[in-house]
């Protein structure tokens, strides 16, 4: 049906509508995407690459790059055990509440990420509900990792979980009862059926919620306490070295994470190409 | 191709859960925005000192932020061993905590601040709106760049300059001063939240004719982003800004680390840390110091917060409380 479509020649409105509107396209990605983006590598290269390398090497941007990894390797597989299992409910099983259950994954998306901080603040700071207790037993949340992945959890929180409801949703389930009918156990089913099915979505999915957890500013900026070397991932490590002056090495660390995200980007259209016939075949309504 | 990815992922956990800073003490040192050349420099001056006379080493990490944000994060828990702030007020938060005993202020000399500042303009080259004086900056088409006086403690610093300025002219009261500072805030462009975000405004971005900066603040940022591109000025009269430091008893106690955070507080007193806060554009306490470089900070007359408003407390209720004298010119009362 599609082929027939494509065949037929198009009228010149409709020719200048997709001119018109490729153009804008284009445009836009110019000025709000490529243009910031080379910018930061132009300043970050600004004063030569030996400036540059100086800038990354320094203990404490090297110290923001382990702990935004180190949060990011904690919150991502957090966030697709969640993923997963709060998508599975939501499409495979009838409940009550089950509006109320997507409403509550949507929150962290419709609350500010300051106003997500300042939640954990109230909870475990010294001041806080469990604060005292927490004192007792010598146990750091606030100003510490803990506090940071906590936050970083909750801001990603919906990223898996929102790529695959929709999936699951069109997908229904009957490929995985005729597994259950021909005498899968619940693992077998899971893993040789539902995950093949779904695996384009939730490696989507990981992809927006690790490129959101190495990238969150503002519920990580109130829980860190900006403690340098110790507590300070790379969005706060970006900013403090602005504050301080030191252009050349803030959009040093910026590259850095602007590279991550395409790093992202790359993995991720290298298996669409690789992958890309299973893709078309498994996962009609995915990205 | 299993056995490599484990070994990547291996690795990658040790990396990650290194401690690069391992066997030594280490002190926590909250303090506000502006502080942080002057803080790197003396945090490797003391460190060397300890090293030498005790044979320890000691690394200080820093943590820096809006003053009055940096108060509350410690009473939150944030466990600095020892405070550097703007004002006294923000300490005295922590104090009334708990966390501080609350002669604070006597435990160390003059006042327990040990460099000083004062407000000054910060102008673009060649002073094209002929600034010279708090008067100039009411004058029409002036933009003035300050930051909020309710989330700086920088701010507040300026803010009371101001009104001791228009206080202590010929007939002045607090009518004339709450008059003069009000049409002063009705010609800021810009209201940032922090000191120096509203320096980089100014400098950065180009808004605005006229800073009201420290004079460290003001120093740092011709010295940093051109000395060609601004000048300063100093008024006739403003306000001396004694930004306080303070041992957190609570957490010093906790860490063990008391005699060291006192050490390092007391350094900032010595002839080397002298040297060091008026390298950075601080004013020293120490006469000596202060001789050597007496060109960089021009005397000019100055009152403090104790004479003109009766200590910071008193200042904080009249001022800046909710619903004190800011907001109600804010909402144009």
């Amino acid at each position: 049906m599609t082929s027939r479509l494509r065949r037929r020649p198009l009228g010149w409105p409709r020719r200048l509508a997709r001119l018109v509107l490729i153009v804008l396209a284009l445009v836009f990605l110019l000025l709000f995407l490529v243009l910031p983006l080379t910018t930061v590598f132009i300043e970050a290269f600004r004063q030569g690459v030996g400036a540059f390398v100086e800038a990354i090497r320094q203990p404490e941007a090297l110290s923001a790059m382990r702990l935004t990894l180190l949060v990011a390797t904690i919150a991502v597989p957090l966030n697709v055990v969640f993923g997963v299992a709060a998508a599975w409910a939501m499409t495979r099983f009838q409940f009550r509440g089950k509006a109320f259950l997507g409403a509550l994954i949507d929150l962290p998306f419709s609350v500010s990420p300051v106003i997500s901080g300042l939640i954990y603040v109230l909870m475990f700071g010294a001041q806080g509900w469990f604060g005292p207790w927490l004192e007792r037993h010598d146990i750091k949340i606030i100003f510490a990792v803990p506090g940071l992945v906590l936050a970083t959890v909750f801001i990603t929180l919906p990223f898996v979980a929102r790529e695959l409801i929709p999936l699951m949703e069109s997908q229904g389930s009957e490929e995985e009862e005729a597994a259950r009918v021909l005498g899968a156990s619940g693992w077998q089913m899971f893993f040789r059926v539902t995950l093949p099915n779904i695996r384009w979505a939730l490696l989507y999915g990981v992809l927006l919620c690790n490129a959101r957890a190495m990238g969150e500013f503002g519920a990580v900026s109130v829980v860190s306490g900006h403690i340098r070397g110790l507590t300070t991932t790379m969005p706060l490590e970006v900013e403090m070295r602005y504050n301080e002056y030191d252009y050349v090495g803030a959009f040093a660390v910026a590259s850095l994470l602007a590279l991550l995200a395409l790093l992202t980007l790359g993995i991720k259209t290298l298996m669409e190409w690789r992958y890309g016939d299973e893709l078309a075949t498994h996962a009609p309504g995915g990205h | 191709m299993p056995k490599l990815l484990s070994i990547v992922l291996a690795s990658a956990v040790l990396w990650l859960g290194s401690n690069a800073f391992a066997g030594e003490v280490t002190l926590l040192n909250a303090s506000y925005d502006p502080t942080r050349e002057l803080y790197r420099q003396i945090n490797a001056a003391f460190a060397a000192e300890w090293k030498t006379q005790r044979g320890d080493s000691v690394n200080v990490r820093m943590s820096h932020g809006g003053s009055g944000k940096q108060a509350r994060s410690v009473v939150e828990g944030l466990p600095a061993d020892v405070v550097t702030l703007a004002l006294a007020y923000d300490i005295d938060a922590i104090a009334d905590r708990g966390l501080i005993a609350k002669d604070w202020q006597q435990r160390l000399p003059d006042r327990a601040s040990p460099y000083t500042s004062t407000i000054v303009f910060l102008v673009r080259k060649g002073n094209p709106k002929g600034i010279k004086d708090w008067a100039d900056l009411v004058r029409p088409g002036i933009q003035v760049v300050t930051p909020n006086p309710k989330s700086s403690g920088g701010a507040r610093w300026n803010f009371l300059a101001a009104w001791g300025y228009a206080l202590k002219q010929p007939g002045g009261t607090d009518v004339t001063a709450k008059a003069y500072v009000q049409t002063l805030y009705k010609h800021v462009s810009v209201l940032d939240t922090g000191a120096r975000g509203a320096t980089n405004t100014f400098v950065q971005r180009g808004i605005g004719d006229v800073l009201i900066a420290w004079e460290n603040e003001a120093l740092l940022a011709r010295q940093e982003l051109g000395k060609d591109k601004f000048e300063i000025v100093v008024p006739s009269i403003t306000i001396l800004a004694e930004p306080p430091v303070a041992v957190v008893d609570a957490n010093v106690d906790k860490h063990g680390t008391r005699a060291v955070a006192q050490a390092y507080l007391q350094f900032l007193y010595s002839p080397q840390g002298q040297e060091i806060a008026a390298k950075n554009y601080y004013r020293p306490r120490t006469p000596e110091v202060a001789a050597r470089y007496a060109s960089q900070f021009p005397a000019t007359r100055t009152f403090t917060i104790d004479e003109l408003f009766g200590g910071w407390r008193q200042a904080q209720a009249k001022f800046f409380s909710d619903g004190a004298i800011f907001d109600q010119l804010e909402a144009g009362g």
